[in-house]
């Protein structure tokens, strides 16, 4: 008796600690990004004055306002928008066909196929961005294409950031899809491309989505392909734009910036919102499911 | 149905990872084949002996301190009651979900040298303000800093997903035993979540070492290239100093590195192979 009202209190306590530093570590967190958005209400003016930084005396929301007006950065924000759609496109029209052929036909190589998938991880980006640089100034010179600072290139580079890992995640999917499933298919007679639709597509559809979200925040985010590849203002995507042509010079315009960047951030964190569950799926599924 | 699966990797990933073997051993035009050159040009160069040191102590120290924290975040977040737990994770997992290089522009603001929001705060305390990004400790402090910031939630999501596949029954068998709080976790816990911890420590290990979006936005590499990594300085010198081939020998350097952890990772999925 006396041990189990002991064990409960031990349960308590743990519980108000955990609380506690769940505190703390949410305030370390949300710090930068409660800032920004501060910020965001400011006027330049209120910004160079010496009140209090924590907290907005004048709220204002000029700089929404010019963003949202501003020519350029609408122009980066559908620069974004359709980079992101045609790459989550590309990615899920590659990998879905891929991730079925390398769960359920077995042939020659698919198993060094499916480690070479995974292993493209440790080719990282910042790797690769110079000597594609130069393969692309080549095409160029071969075939008369531009490729060089236009928005379109990043939908050629980015797949290769999205395709290993979404195929990756929805192996793992496809793989927990009991292969009785399709043997009763064939029976039936349905074809391959029968079963990939009629079946493993609805049945995944889940790490379908996760999938989509990943691919979608990769290309949202991407930095450094848009820095080295794009340099005309017409051509950037959202964050080498924000961080290109709002800070001109040594002259920080910060609610601006922090507007932008806010603004920037929203599209991941609305979707976060709404389907988290499915976010954290698409997490966790690459590593536990390897 | 592989095929374009094949083609992306063969044609955008294979072929300029070993393309830059190549174009390391020619000279700034690209017109004349030099050997070694580029590589015994930087090997007397101070900055860049600078930036390995840079790159292995920045990767190190903060996937240390992602996953220390990491780990104890999620131990929290798993004694509150579960009602509550998905409001904690959501709240928590918000530095993970912003585009690495909008939130650090925050922190920029925040490190401002003329209107630092921290600075603010100390001086209010009685404190003097610090240089964040002007002085080299500091700034290699603040990078580091930042990175731990949005890596740490992630490391969260994981041992969050580990410790609830970790049977109840073994810690109440524990307790009946009479083990104390640390003999659970060194003997349950921790073996319990031995390759979980194994594999994010390792990938992330590899994101971070090749790290760009961070320590580009908040330092540039300054002050005074003191904060560069590999991947921040081969875009200073071969996209912005436009010497291809030496900003390519110098990404190159990553990849013995990472090869390393590759061998690591590959021993571990045949290994799991071989169980299945």
């Amino acid at each position: 008796m006396a041990k189990s009202r002991s064990m409960k209190d031990d349960r308590r306590r743990a519980m108000i600690w955990s609380y506690f530093f769940l505190c703390i570590f949410v305030v370390f967190f949300l710090t930068p990004p409660f800032y920004m958005l501060l910020t965001s209400f400011k006027s330049n003016a209120e910004i160079a004055s010496a009140t209090s930084p924590w907290w907005v005396h004048a709220p204002t929301l000029d700089n929404y306002i010019e963003l949202l007006t501003t020519e350029t950065y609408l122009t980066f924000f559908r620069n974004s928008a359709m980079v992101s759609v045609l790459v989550v496109a590309i990615t899920m029209a590659i990998s879905i066909p891929a991730a079925f052929a390398l769960s359920r036909m077995k042939f020659w190589g698919s198993g060094t196929l499916a480690t070479g998938v995974f292993l493209t991880y440790l080719i990282p980006e910042t790797l690769l961005f110079i000597p594609l640089f130069q393969i692309f100034v080549w095409v160029t010179e071969f075939t008369g294409i531009e490729l060089i600072n236009r928005w379109y290139v990043l939908v050629i580079l980015y797949p290769t950031l999205t395709v290993p890992f979404a195929t990756w995640i929805m192996i793992g999917y496809f793989a927990s899809i009991p292969k009785e499933l399709d043997e009763a298919a064939l029976i039936d007679g349905a074809g391959y491309l029968q079963i990939l639709t009629r079946i493993f597509i609805p049945v995944a559809l889940p790490g379908i989505i996760a999938a989509t979200i990943f691919a979608f925040t990769v290309s949202w985010a991407q930095f450094l392909y848009p820095l080295a590849f794009t340099t005309s203002a017409d051509q950037l995507v959202l964050p080498v734009g924000i961080i290109t042509t709002l800070i001109r010079g040594d002259v920080f315009t910060w609610g601006q910036i922090m507007t932008g960047a806010l603004l920037g951030a929203a599209p991941p964190l609305i979707i976060y919102a709404f389907l988290m569950d499915y976010y954290i799926a698409g997490l966790t599924a690459g590593a536990t499911k390897g | 149905m592989a095929l374009p699966l094949i083609l992306i990797i063969v044609l955008l990933v294979l072929y300029p990872a070993l393309y830059s073997l190549h174009l390391a051993t020619l000279n700034k035009g690209m017109e004349r084949f030099v050997g070694f050159d580029n590589f015994t040009f930087l090997f007397s160069r101070e900055t860049f002996w600078m930036v390995v040191k840079q790159s292995v102590v920045f990767a190190v120290t903060a996937v240390v301190f992602k996953a220390l924290i990491g780990f104890c975040v999620a131990h929290f977040v798993h004694n509150v009651p579960v009602k509550g737990q998905r409001k904690w994770r959501g709240m928590l997992l918000v530095p993970w979900v912003i585009p690495p290089a909008m939130s650090t522009l925050a922190w920029l603001w925040l490190f401002d040298p003329s209107y630092s929001a921290f600075n603010w705060l100390l001086v209010k305390g009685g404190f003097e303000p610090i240089g964040w990004l002007g002085e080299v400790g500091w700034a290699r402090f603040a990078v580091i800093l930042v990175n731990v910031w949005v890596g740490a939630p992630f490391f969260m999501i994981m041992y969050l997903a580990a410790l609830k596949s970790v049977p109840e029954q073994l810690y109440e068998a524990a307790a009946i035993d009479g083990a104390n709080w640390w003999q659970k976790l060194w003997y349950i816990t921790i073996p319990m979540m031995r390759n979980i911890i194994a594999i994010t420590v390792l990938f992330s290990l590899i994101v971070t070492f090749a790290n760009f979006d961070i320590v580009r936005v908040l330092t540039a590499g300054g002050p005074l290239d003191n904060t560069h990594v590999f991947a921040t300085w081969a875009f200073k010198v071969g996209i912005e100093g436009s010497d291809l081939p030496l900003g390519a020998s110098v990404s190159l350097f990553m990849f013995p590195i990472l090869a390393i952890f590759a061998i690591f990772i590959l021993r571990d999925i045949t290994k799991r192979g071989a169980e299945n």
